[in-house]
């Protein structure tokens, strides 16, 4: 019997995950400060083994600033992109990602509230942006849901997206008004709308790794309902799709993946909507393939708008956000052109 | 093997079907007949569970309302009417998915029978040398044949099949119709389809469903319910008249 492979093979999986190395490689390397590779292979290898601490300013600068920020700048890639392919495959919208759904901008009021009223928690002095955000994208999500609920009770994807949409446009004048009333920190909220990981640590890294672990997870699992969903809601139910249950978990583990990222990264648009068409025109549509692809790509993508955005105008620092929306702009409109194809998503 | 009893479906306060009744049993095909907006439609995502109703539907004793989604797919397989376009999914791809509900474990993957049942739901519909060409490439009857391999593919018990001579020209209008002749001939199957030609409905039926303004017109054995003068009350016309004077012109 012929074996038909959907996923993706080990050959496979070395190549995407020698691309992401390299280019991992590169954003340490490259930077208003260029360190040889081999030094910095002998710092991590000094630091694994424990053999000799390293020491010396690159050594410090390697450690502390630009792996930290390397590792969370591909995991906010990745699960930008993921959350992004995920949305478009389950509302069949090839514009659907985080800002669709409205549960970016409700993170982003998350965040810009913490940031405008100095909402902390002692010894933690992140936490108090990232724990708004994060509640406030799971609160978004049962908004929309809940309204989507009493419009449709069936939860159709053209209600939701209408729903988000809506839902965007008024949290988006709610940031207005709390700007204009926070004018003291104006440069603060401005910044951070503009997306920037040049804050990175090894604690942030880590919660975008568990949460991409978890909530990547649950869209993993559900790569054959996103391909049933390809089909049309019909069609997944017919060939036995719990369609008010995958949609809901999957938009559950959607949100979470955006509300982190909105809190460690601010508002960095365009990863999710272009690594997932970027990847389909190599992968193809099959969730199997494209899911891991998305993952890969997206990290890819967003190391090196980092990078541009690190090292275009030294030794001034562009925000990431302002880059992945100009790079990801024109990249959509060349895909669009290219394939002449805009509504063809799955 | 299907029971049917006092099927209702409202929408906004408008009964669009009202006190439907009929059973299925195995080896019947089963014509659900009738004019624009009589409800054959409705009638058939209410049995899919595509809307709400009241009323009893049981399959084989077990009550289809109860039933998860998995297990009526791997008893019942649908065919619609309308598919989704601009998908660029493999006709494999595509009808390998009618084994979702057969795949168990967490990332659900093939076994040694799911690719037989593949292979002869692909052989069975003429599919092999399109297998690894896109949706959005293929014209109206190959997408009709790539669905209906997808609901064989289910191994399910009864086929659901709305108007399954949809987008076909005549060669492949036959061709579908003998298919499902074929697949109904295998011990412990039963088909239900909408058609609007009421000839493919006098040849290939063994019991008809005659619908009326959501109301039941006519059921039983396809002779008794596809006679002309009740055919001609609920069409408004003379319909074996029509039929005749179509057919005179290719004598």
């Amino acid at each position: 019997m012929r074996r038909y492979s959907e996923h993706f093979d080990v050959r496979e999986y070395v190549m995407f995950g020698a691309v992401t190395l390299a280019v991992m490689a590169l954003c340490v390397c490259v930077g208003s400060v260029s360190i040889p590779l081999k030094e910095i292979g002998q710092v991590l290898w000094g630091t694994l083994c424990g053999e000799s601490a390293p020491s010396g300013a690159h050594a410090a600068m390697i450690l502390s600033i630009r792996i930290p920020r390397v590792l969370c700048v591909a995991l906010e890639g990745a699960s930008l992109s993921l959350a992004g392919a995920a949305m478009q495959g389950l509302l069949r919208n090839p514009l659907a990602d985080g800002s669709t759904l409205g549960v970016s901008a409700g993170a982003s009021l998350g965040a810009v509230l913490a940031i405008a009223f100095g909402i902390s928690f002692p010894h933690l002095p992140f936490a108090g942006t990232m724990v708004m955000a994060i509640l406030f994208a799971f609160l978004s999500l049962l908004l929309i849901l809940a309204l989507a609920w009493r419009m449709d009770s069936s939860l159709s994807t053209n209600t939701i997206i209408l729903i988000g949409v809506i839902f965007s446009m008024f949290i988006s004048s709610l940031i207005n008004v709390i700007v204009t009333f926070a004018s003291d920190r104006l440069h603060s909220i401005t910044f951070w709308t503009m997306g920037s990981l040049s804050a990175s640590t090894y604690p942030k890294a880590l919660l975008l790794l568990i949460c991409l672990l978890l909530a990547g997870g649950v869209i993993f699992a559900h790569a054959s309902e996103l391909n049933a969903f390809s089909l049309g809601e019909d069609t997944a139910r017919h060939i036995g799709v719990n369609i008010r249950r995958t949609r809901l978990l999957i938009l559950i583990a959607v949100s979470c993946l955006i509300g982190v990222c909105v809190a460690i990264g601010g508002m960095i648009s365009f990863v999710g909507l272009v690594t997932p068409h970027m990847v389909r025109m190599i992968v193809g549509p099959n969730h199997k393939r494209l899911l891991p692809a998305s993952l890969f790509g997206g990290a890819v993508f967003l190391m090196l708008a980092d990078l541009a955005a690190r090292i275009l105008l030294d030794p001034i620092e562009l925000p990431i956000g302002v880059v992945t929306s100009m790079v990801g702009a024109v990249v959509f409109i060349v895909i669009f052109l290219r394939t002449g194809e805009g509504g063809k998503h799955a | 093997m299907l029971e049917v009893r006092d099927l209702c479906v409202e929408i906004r306060g408008r009964k669009i079907l009202d006190q439907i009744g009929f059973d299925v049993s195995c080896g019947q095909w089963l014509m659900i007949v009738g004019p624009n907006g009589a409800g054959k439609t409705t009638l058939v995502n209410a049995l899919t569970g595509g809307i709400q109703s009241t009323g009893s539907m049981h399959l084989q004793g077990e009550d289809l309302r109860k039933m998860s989604s998995a297990a009526r797919a791997r008893r019942i397989g649908v065919l619609e009417q309308q598919h989704v376009q601009g998908c660029a999914f493999r006709v494999e791809e595509v009808v390998r998915m009618g084994r979702y509900a057969h795949r168990t474990g967490f990332f659900r993957p093939a076994s040694d029978e799911d690719d037989a049942a593949v292979e002869e739901a692909i052989r069975l519909c003429g599919l092999e040398d399109l297998r690894g060409q896109e949706l959005d490439t293929l014209s109206g009857g190959e997408l009709q044949r790539t669905y209906l391999a997808q609901a064989f593919c289910q191994t399910p018990d009864l086929l659901i099949l709305d108007e399954p001579a949809n987008h076909l020209d005549i060669k492949y209008q036959k061709q579908v119709f003998s298919l499902i002749r074929k697949w109904l001939d295998s011990p412990g199957r039963a088909v239900i389809s909408i058609v609007h030609d009421l000839s493919l409905a006098k040849i290939h039926a063994t019991h008809a469903l005659l619908l009326d303004g959501g109301r039941q017109a006519g059921y039983g054995p396809a002779d008794d319910v596809l006679r002309p003068e009740l055919l001609e009350k609920v069409y408004g016309l003379d319909v074996a008249a029509w039929m005749k004077e179509l057919y005179e012109v290719w004598e």
